[in-house]
């Protein structure tokens, strides 16, 4: 395959030159490139990414395949431009033995779009009590741990697992939340809360945890990866413990940084995400903390629901976006457009910093990196519209929100598994 | 004239619509007070009483109010219908909108509830408390009680203490009596004190002589021992003895201020029962003002759904 005619997004700038992918590895990157009886994809006035990486979906399958599986979640990655997503284990049975890994690598295989790694939980079953089997999942091909959707609520076990993961080489992926904080809230703990009369999540609840898990990272000499950071507070905690030589790593989703808390009057379930969409000081506080290499990755925490999960009273609505196919778009809107951050900034955060918080290949354009791809028009613009996603989830509150940047291919080690 | 499908919260109301209101309220009320209990406004109308939580007060002065116009009411209490068998809000409302009511009275635990629900059917509902949210006939039956008292509610000052975190009460009065120019104060230890309520509008003091410095109208909100228990003040004993108002705290008012809960009362906790039964307290005349107000809104929503069938 030669891609032609396209702007490379390389680490170090764009440039307009030629590759070619052989056996799915990137075998040269030159002018004009010339070879008989190669597959030629025209990128001319497109801009082509390293593979996007989503290091934090929900992808339900098995046992919530009514809000998505595996193939629709996979889809949608390569409608929304991924070639590699790793998966939550709060599946149903938790993805916290080696079977349940098998079974995703199993799956993600037959259905053969995007690479799935699975992420294992931290304690059995999610349950926060006993440390789940992290070395027979690492084995068998989990690529980190996480309890995602609460936070280990002993510090002592969290502590044990940091160490024990360090042990198979996988990082623990911290969802920060203390429970008695929380309290029942399902919103941003703010004047959008009083307004609703909601109860609210304050901002503590993710801080205090955050907190704790940069103490336990430090005191172990442990890497440790900070899920969806929501605060401006919890920004400032990571960029103090990076500043001090404490081995963090950290992301955040789309909604954080386009929207505030008032999109949450007017009850659209759809708008409740855990931890909440919080307020203009917090929406800043995450752009200038991506600008500053605080937070390394954008990553969607994709999570699907079904209607019936959402058209309910809005404390009893599930928690979660379904944000897949929205991500880049959000980031070329809110973040290249406004001139944050450039194109090759833009794949450091989505796809070079993932894989190398995990890491996973890819990442990078260069000569003898896998050959994964995102070929996108950076400056078409188009409308959310739920009904036209890919993904089972409809449940986004974006609807008619105005994004650039459409994917056109979506290639997977030298295959293309979408186009426009 | 009211030009709305449903009544779920003061927040958006306008001064002419809760003028318009207040005026019907005051008239019907005259009328109830001369015996008159029989109207034919709602004759051939259907009027459901969804509750999803307990109320005596509430629940039996929409029926009231539904009944003098003369509509046919329905009662559902959520614990022993279709819904404690695990319905949904969303299907309970398509059923009663099948059986062509045309009015449905919510009270929901959750806030937001009638909002989902008003969606969902055709008939008009009318949030009679929303969890945290809105409670917005019982702040109208109160500014009907302050207008009937002070002849107009335009620079009245309005001491609010008590639970205030939890209450939809507060807030109600608060959206409404803003948008009609009264003043509101709010006094209660900080945890019960919603985050950025001064955004609102809201004068949130410092003690409870400032609070009552020259108020009209005292108004007390109920104060639940599960709060205690939740950690948001040490016992009812304390609460009375920093937070609650007897009627030496009652002499910083203004001598002709009035005293108003939404009920039940704590005797003792937020008010003491020298207020509660004090000559200024207006608690057993908001009763009645609860019901006129009820028949203004049903009345009013009515003539919108008359002239837009």
């Amino acid at each position: 395959m030669i891609i032609k005619n396209g702007t490379l997004v390389l680490r170090d700038g764009l440039v307009k030159k030629d590759v070619l992918v052989q056996e799915g590895k990137i075998v040269k990157i030159a002018d004009n490139i010339c070879v008989d009886g190669e597959t030629v994809v025209d990128a001319s006035g497109l801009h082509v990414f390293p593979g996007l990486i989503d290091i934090h979906v929900h992808l339900r399958e098995p046992g919530f395949e009514r809000k998505e599986n595996i193939e629709s979640g996979a889809q949608a990655a390569v409608k929304g431009g991924f070639t590699q997503v790793c998966c939550m284990p709060n599946t149903n049975p938790v993805v916290d033995n080696k079977v349940v890994v098998s079974y995703i690598k199993t799956r993600a295989k037959e259905v053969n779009l995007c690479k799935i790694h699975p992420i294992g939980a931290i304690t059995k079953g999610s349950k926060g009590e006993e440390l789940a089997a992290i070395g027979g999942m690492q084995k068998a091909g989990a690529v980190a741990i996480s309890d995602d959707g609460v936070a280990v609520k002993n510090a002592r076990l969290m502590y044990n697992a940091m160490l024990y993961a360090k042990g198979f080489g996988l990082k623990c992926l911290c969802h920060c939340e203390d429970k008695d904080l929380v309290d029942g809230g399902s919103v941003h703990e703010g004047l959008s809360a009083t307004i609703a009369g909601i109860k609210g999540i304050p901002r503590a609840a993710e801080d205090v945890i955050i907190a704790r898990e940069l103490s336990l990272a430090e005191e172990l000499d442990c890497p440790v990866h900070i899920c969806h950071v929501s605060t401006y507070s919890g920004v400032r905690l990571i960029r103090d413990a990076k500043r001090a030589g404490v081995k963090v790593s950290a992301e955040t989703c789309p909604h954080y940084f386009a929207a505030t808390d008032e999109v949450i009057l007017g009850y659209d379930t759809n708008t409740k995400v855990n931890p909440p969409i919080r307020e203009e000081k917090d929406r800043l506080a995450i752009i200038e903390g991506l600008k500053d290499g605080t937070l390394d990755c954008i990553v969607t925490d994709h999570a699907p629901h079904h209607a019936d999960d959402k058209n309910v009273e809005y404390p009893l609505a599930a928690f979660g976006i379904s944000g897949i196919e929205t991500s880049l778009g959000f980031t070329l809107e809110y973040l290249y457009k406004t001139g944050v951050l450039t194109l090759p900034q833009i794949a450091d955060k989505m796809s070079y910093q993932p894989a190398k918080v995990l890491g996973l290949d890819g990442g990078e354009i260069a000569e003898g990196e896998v050959a994964d791809f995102t070929i996108v028009n950076v400056d078409e613009e188009w409308t959310v519209d739920s009904s036209k996603f890919v993904s089972k989830g409809k449940n986004t509150p974006f609807n008619g929100y105005k994004l650039s940047g459409v994917v056109k291919y979506t290639i997977v080690d030298g295959d293309v598994k979408y186009t426009a | 004239m009211l030009k709305r499908k449903d009544v779920l919260g003061l927040i958006d109301a306008s001064e002419e619509e809760i003028s318009e209101i207040l005026n019907l309220a005051a008239q019907i009320k005259r009328r109830i007070q001369n015996g008159e209990k029989k109207m034919d406004d709602l004759a051939g109308k259907t009027a459901t009483v969804l509750f999803y939580e307990n109320s005596t007060r509430t629940r039996t002065s929409f029926e009231q109010a539904a009944k003098y116009l003369g509509a046919t009411t329905i009662n559902i209490v959520a614990g022993n219908s279709s819904v404690a068998k695990g319905e949904t809000l969303v299907d309970t409302g398509k059923t009663l909108d099948a059986q062509r009511n045309d009015f449905i009275i919510i009270r929901h635990p959750m806030g937001g509830a009638p909002h989902l629900l008003a969606k969902t059917v055709k008939a008009s509902v009318l949030n009679a408390g929303d969890g945290m949210n809105e409670h917005p006939t019982q702040a109208l039956l109160d500014m009907l009680t302050m207008q009937e008292t002070f002849g107009s509610l335009k620079g009245l000052k309005v001491a609010i203490l008590g639970d205030i975190k939890h209450s939809r009460v507060a807030k109600s009065n608060l959206f409404g009596l803003k948008t009609m120019g009264a003043e509101v104060r709010m006094y209660a230890p900080e945890t019960l004190i919603p985050r950025s309520i001064d955004k609102l509008g809201a004068k949130v003091c410092g003690s409870r002589e400032e609070a009552l410095d020259g108020a009209d109208v005292v108004m007390g909100l109920r104060i639940q021992l599960e709060r205690q228990q939740a950690g948001n003040f040490p016992s009812l004993g304390e609460y009375a003895a920093f937070y609650g108002v007897d009627e030496k705290m009652l002499s910083y008012a203004n001598p002709n201020a009035i005293v108003l809960h939404p009920g039940p009362v704590n005797r003792g906790v937020e008010l003491s029962s020298g207020v509660i039964d004090h000559e200024r307290s207006r608690i057993e005349d908001q009763v009645l003002s609860g019901v006129a107000v009820r028949m203004a809104l049903l009345k009013l929503l009515n003539e919108y759904r008359e002239a837009n069938a």
